[in-house]
């Protein structure tokens, strides 16, 4: 059984590659800092490197043993508290996420089919992305105040994860566009000398052709739920999650700046979830390929 | 579009039908409708009125008389079940309050005025801090004991209309803030301060300046000491403007009864929430505490303490808007240039941007119930802040 064995020599290697990585990350960290000018190095009065003095870089061994100790006197450990305040998260990002996927899919199919749609929405597609977020996020934290869904009132979470869905959808829709446009032309003549219809060439031709220009696409747009979810709650000040965290925690880096570490590790995490899920949704809907990342 | 109604093979069918799932669910998302959409206060159970206040921060003791009175029980003696709406960085309560989703607001005076000349429709109802928190601290070896010294140093700010108080005590002093030093944007915390890479930092009374306290001097191992600082306050310098103030929808206090006395209610309970905090600091701490904040216990039996200090004594009587503060404090408004050559307002609101009707009739009933609205005697207490505010 050589597929077996080379299956779990591949699996051995990429586990081998992250904790690698990982180490490689810790090492350069500490190793800065030990090398590194407590006070930075500046160069005609402009800051090249960071300072590498414990309140800039707090040691590592600190960061992590911060997330056992606990938040307050007598409170539970930071740990705990950044695992939560990711989770809710992970909530507004996959809602976010998952709406993204359905907007940006829908315009990217929209656009294909009628060419005067694509001239008339993509200039507003990238138009979109260029409005700021501080500007956006107040103005739809105010419209969801006074929405509900059916007789349930809408929840602040909620307007988070509408400007998670605003910066995700934009990869997708662009990925997604290029991705149906990419079968051959003489693809396309085969298939309307099937007499196939518009639907059944978007199913078996179009939609398997702009896989890999999908997942590259999802990449970018689970990275940008992250980034809009943890943005958003910073703007609007959502409680419960690790945006909010990291203010709160920011505020106390004059005396304890590894506990603003602490909420950094929750956020990285969260974009580690969602980059694995995309991975995993990768290799079940590619049969007999490898993930393209490899 | 031509769509087929017709089940497709294979993946194709499990997609179409996926498709129209999704096209439906837009189609609900869609069809969602709009609550409340007079934003009058609702009437909850029991005849109460829901109150929605804005905050512009998160809870801390900054608000400890809104907490107290929400969670004392003093709103609901009013028949009014208050929700605290907390803030966010670019979350900015007057303009909350004029678009319907809040019934008031707290906002400072200045800022809230500049919102109000580009149209929004609100009216100020209370004076809660009678004294500004703001202070311009630097490591006292740096020898700037006046405004003028500032000239030559860097000079952190937050920007945002945060910086008024400060450059109006540079403009008199002399100094052109905009040649005359070195403006860096401060962030969140003071390290920039302790490590010299500015000279003087803006930091509230209430907040940053016992951050300061609660960090460890590198050189002595000990937290620093308030000898180790010199503060200009605005207060005593004569730059102060007003702030924490409560502000209320003009045209629902023209135009609606109920609204108006659903405001003087509203400054009963909040009045009564103060008074409570002045005399009962450390509980008022735990209930502050018990909402969630995620500052340290010294820090914010600290920050109640601070906070009290602005608020009393009110001789004028609790919440009133002195006319005479409050006109300085927009001629400082009017007058004072930030580095972008701007200023706060560019024409004088009129008097009716802010009424005592109500406060004053909160105060009749309040002292008809033999409470002290003035606090003349008022003492702070001591508070020792542990390192970290812990």
């Amino acid at each position: 059984m050589p597929g077996l064995g080379r299956g779990w020599r591949r699996r051995a290697r990429v586990a081998v590659g992250t904790l690698g990585a990982v180490l490689l990350g810790g090492l350069l960290w500490e190793g800065y800092k030990a090398v590194g000018d407590p006070d930075g190095s500046t160069l005609f009065g402009v800051r090249l490197l960071p300072r590498a003095d414990d309140a800039a870089m707090p040691h590592l061994g600190e960061i992590l043993g911060r997330l056992t100790e606990p938040e307050l006197a007598g409170g539970e450990p930071v740990g705990l508290v950044v695992l939560r305040a990711a989770g809710f998260t992970l909530r507004a990002v996959a809602v976010g996420f998952a709406v993204a996927v359905l907007v940006g899919g829908l315009l990217a199919v929209l656009m294909q089919r009628f060419r005067v749609a694509e001239r008339g929405l993509l200039p507003y597609v990238v138009l979109s992305q260029t409005v700021p977020l501080i500007a956006l996020a107040p103005v739809i934290a105010g419209w969801g105040g006074q929405l509900s869904i059916g007789s349930r009132p809408w929840q602040p979470w909620m307007s988070v994860a509408v400007i998670a869905t605003y910066l995700a959808f934009f990869p997708i829709a662009v990925g997604l566009l290029r991705g149906l446009q990419s079968p051959a032309p003489i693809a396309e003549e085969l298939m309307r000398s099937y007499a196939a219809t518009w639907w059944h060439t978007l199913l078996k031709l179009r939609l398997p052709a702009a896989r890999p220009y999908l997942f590259p696409a999802l990449r970018l747009a689970g990275a940008a739920a992250v980034v809009g979810a943890v943005v958003g709650e910073i703007s609007t000040g959502t409680r419960g999650g690790i945006g909010r965290l990291v203010v709160e925690y920011a505020r106390e880096a004059t005396t304890d700046p590894a506990k603003v570490y602490a909420a950094l590790l929750g956020a990285a995490l969260l974009g580690l979830v969602v980059a694995g899920a995309v991975g995993l949704a990768e290799l079940l809907l590619t049969p007999g390929r490898r993930a393209s990342t490899r | 579009m031509r769509t087929s109604a017709r089940p497709l093979p294979g993946l194709g069918g499990q997609l179409g039908r996926a498709l129209v799932a999704g096209i439906l669910s837009l189609a609900l998302l869609t069809g969602c409708g709009t609550a409340d959409p007079a934003g009058t206060p609702g009437t909850g159970p029991g005849g109460t009125t829901t109150v929605r206040l804005q905050l512009q921060w998160f809870v801390q003791a900054q608000f400890a008389g809104f907490i107290a009175a929400a969670d004392q029980g003093f709103y609901a003696e009013q028949g009014l079940d208050v929700q605290i709406l907390e803030g966010g960085v670019d979350i900015v309560p007057q303009t909350v309050l004029a678009q319907g989703q809040a019934d008031f607001a707290v906002a400072w005076v200045p800022k809230a005025l500049a919102s109000r000349e580009q149209g929004a429709g609100i009216t100020q109802i209370a004076q809660i801090f009678q004294r500004s928190g703001t202070y311009q601290v630097s490591f006292a070896d740096r020898k700037i004991n006046s405004p003028g010294d500032l000239r030559g140093k860097k000079v952190g700010n937050w920007g945002f209309g945060n910086e008024f108080e400060l450059f109006a005590a540079m403009t008199r002093a002399g100094l052109d803030p905009a040649r005359d030093v070195t403006l860096v944007q401060q962030q969140f915390d003071m390290q920039a301060l302790l490590r010299g890479d500015i000279d003087a930092a803006q930091a509230m009374s209430y907040n940053e300046y016992a951050q300061l306290l609660e960090a460890k001097d590198p050189k002595t191992g000990q937290l620093y000491r308030p000898e180790a600082f010199t503060v200009l306050d605005w207060n005593t310098i004569g730059t102060a403007m007003l702030q924490d103030a409560v502000w209320a929808d003009s045209e629902r206090l023209a135009d609606d009864a109920a609204y108006r006395e659903t405001a003087t209610k509203f400054l009963t309970g909040t009045l009564k929430g103060w008074i409570y905090c002045r005399d009962n600091v450390p509980q008022c701490r735990d209930l502050v505490v018990k909402r969630g904040s995620k500052l340290g216990a010294s820090h914010q039996l600290w920050q109640a303490n601070e906070v009290n200090k602005l608020v009393w004594p009110s001789p004028g009587g609790l919440g009133v808007v002195d006319e005479a503060a409050w006109r300085a404090t927009v001629e400082l408004a009017l007058t004072t240039r930030n580095q972008d050559g701007k200023t706060v307002l560019t024409k004088r609101p009129e008097l009716t941007a802010y009424t005592n009707d109500h406060v004053r009739a909160a105060l009749d009933r309040l002292r008809g119930a033999g409470l002290d609205v003035t606090g003349t005697g008022y003492r702070p207490i001591p508070v020792t802040l542990n390192e970290g505010g812990a």
